[in-house]
């Protein structure tokens, strides 16, 4: 059923195959853990770098245990649970904040030879599989459901510790998260558009020798959906679910002990799974060139290599970006990123069906702009209309 | 298998149903109502409806829901509400009635009148192998074209009225005749996201 699109289950499920997928689920666990601890070294290293600093190097070489040192201590430290909390609640959301990352990550194709029509499957005990855990007929859709239903762990950690700031920062957290959510799907389409299909499998095939859908697409998704990622990753620019200097630590600030290193934990973990997804949808995931040796090897390493690129990036803008002000956060949300992503979208539709028609490209393009223009004097003009109404009335300056 | 998946599904869908009414903070009901929105997702999954199943946790849990929890936690409601008093009269007998009536019109077309074929229940067809997105989006700009139009017009009025309903005047920002809550700022707060 849901896995269906998988060689492996194609076929009759014996006792091999189930071993398959659940030595395949280990894995894909054991990977997004380790990914995780080395995320936050990478983060703390890199950055201290950018800040003239030295940065974690006591434990272990180059400080590459300090994580778990880190997580060490923190177990060891005594768990507060607040008078006024929601006891339920305040425990469940720490998991909630890491369990649609794990599933998501689950739906990226981590390896696989695809170039030359070899499809990504590997031979594995003499069943053909791909190198990701599932992938479900809705890929793409199950990420971005996933990713909906990642605000509940701030929101309700939020809530249920019962003070001020946190709840503020949980209001936040679910009116920027919803907000930026519809960005991100717009740019999805794009990809989903580009690449004919929803499956994760089938998105990274089409991208194969090079159509990565980073050009394909013509950048401005991929610009889009990494800045909506960063938004709803809640990092910098963007964190202002967590703003210190205003909400204390924000829906993090009640909680100590060990569940506020899952929260620590599951912002990393976050992390690295938008970065992979960035990685599937426009930079061709495991696609690359295979100079000698079996092709699934080649296919960890570009993989990797991309990933690792991906991540950089978001430590990089995290020490060189200030954080934004709230309504220019919702700004840039709702006025800039969303209108250009669906304006995009349907351009990429003009082009596509002007491409089946054999339509000029320069005429669809001209017109399309023509169009583009248009709609956007009008949406500044009803913004003008509503900013002198909202003056008239005095709920502004 | 799919007897299994069904009873699971199934079991969720009703205990989550069980936790709205019953429980008392209006988010814990809240939250059981999004166990009742994922047990019909897999439901939706076990039927082969894969893109029904995502787009039910997109929008149902992911977006309407977290509403919900916004809407809920902004007023500040709680358990210490008194629920003795009934806001609307008779609204309690009605929702009975209505409630007994859906259930007895599905428990007669179930078991009495013995219509139940066990297919799966398409418009599209289902071929396996296809996509049911495919499928899906085929029909929705085809044969029923008109009713999606329809549908998404009404939607577009009804956040049009939402908004202009939402609209503050300039002697509505200060509210005389409520005294101020405990948390009085969330109101304020609360503004940037709606407008």
């Amino acid at each position: 059923m849901i896995l269906a699109n998988d060689p492996l289950l194609a076929g009759h499920v014996g006792l091999v195959v189930v071993l398959i997928v659940v030595v395949k689920a280990l894995i894909t666990l054991g990977i997004t853990l380790i990914a995780t601890m080395l995320m936050i070294w990478f983060e703390r290293k890199i950055i201290s770098d950018l800040q003239n600093r030295i940065g974690p190097n006591r434990a272990g070489p180059f400080g590459i245990l300090q994580t778990l040192a880190d997580g060490l201590k923190v177990l060891l430290k005594e768990d507060l649970i607040p008078e006024r909390s929601d006891r339920l609640v305040f425990r469940i959301a720490p998991i909630l904040t890491m369990v649609p990352a794990f599933i998501t990550f689950g739906l990226i194709p981590l390896g696989g030879d695809f170039s030359k029509g070899h499809g990504g499957a590997v031979k594995i005990f003499g069943h053909h599989t791909f190198l990701q855990l599932a992938d479900p007929g809705a890929g793409v859709l199950v990420i971005l459901a996933m990713s909906s239903i990642a605000v509940y762990g701030v929101m309700l950690a939020g809530w249920s510790s019962g003070s001020k700031y946190p709840l503020l920062g949980s209001v936040r957290a679910s009116a920027q998260m919803v907000s930026y959510e519809a960005a991100l799907g717009l740019s999805v389409l794009t990809v989903v558009l580009a690449s004919g299909g929803l499956t994760t499998h089938g998105i990274v095939a089409a991208q194969h020798t090079w159509h990565w859908n980073l050009w394909i697409t013509g950048l401005v998704p991929f610009v889009i959906f990494s800045l909506a990622a960063t938004a709803e990753l809640n990092r910098p620019p963007f964190d202002l679910v967590e703003a210190e200097q205003e909400l204390v630590g924000s829906f993090q600030t009640e909680y100590s002990g060990f569940r506020f290193a899952i929260f620590y934990l599951a912002e990393f973990l976050n992390c690295v799974t938008m970065g992979a997804i960035i990685v599937t949808l426009f930079l061709g995931g495991p696609n690359g060139p295979v100079p000698i040796g079996p092709g699934w090897i080649w296919g960890f390493a570009w993989f990797l290599l991309k990933l690792v690129a991906v991540l950089y990036a978001f430590v990089w803008t995290r020490a060189a970006v200030p954080r934004v002000r709230y309504d220019q956060l919702m700004d840039l949300g709702w006025k800039i990123l969303i209108p250009s992503a669906l304006g995009w979208l349907l351009l990429l539709i003009a082009m596509r069906i002007g491409s089946d028609r054999n339509w000029p490209w320069f005429a669809t393009i001209g017109i399309s702009a023509v169009i583009a223009a248009a709609c956007y004097g009008l949406l500044s003009l009803a913004q003008k209309a509503a900013h002198r109404n909202r003056a008239l009335e005095g709920a502004i300056d | 298998m799919e007897a299994v998946v069904f009873y699971v599904g199934a079991v969720i869908c009703l205990l989550g149903a069980a936790g709205v009414i019953l429980s008392e903070s209006p988010v814990h009901s809240a939250l059981s109502l999004v166990g009742t929105l994922f047990g019909v997702a897999v439901l939706f999954v076990a039927q082969d409806a894969e893109f029904l199943a995502a787009v039910q946790v997109i929008v149902y849990a992911g977006a309407i829901v977290v509403l919900f929890l916004f809407v809920i936690m902004l007023l500040g409601v709680d358990s210490t509400d008194d629920i003795t008093v009934e806001p609307l009269k008779g609204q309690r007998v009605l929702a009975a009635i209505s409630g007994l009536t859906v259930a007895g019109v599905l428990l007669f077309v179930v078991a009495i009148k013995g219509k139940v074929t066990g297919q799966h229940a398409t418009a599209a067809r289902d071929t396996p192998g296809v996509p049911n997105v495919e499928e899906l989006g085929r029909l929705l700009f085809t044969r029923y074209l008109w009713a999606f139009e329809i549908t998404s017009v009404l939607l577009i009025i009804a956040v049009v009225g939402a908004v202009s309903l939402a609209r503050h005047r300039k002697d509505a920002l200060v509210d005389h005749d409520l005294p101020h809550d405990d948390l009085p700022d969330l109101a304020v707060a609360a503004e940037e996201p709606a407008s």
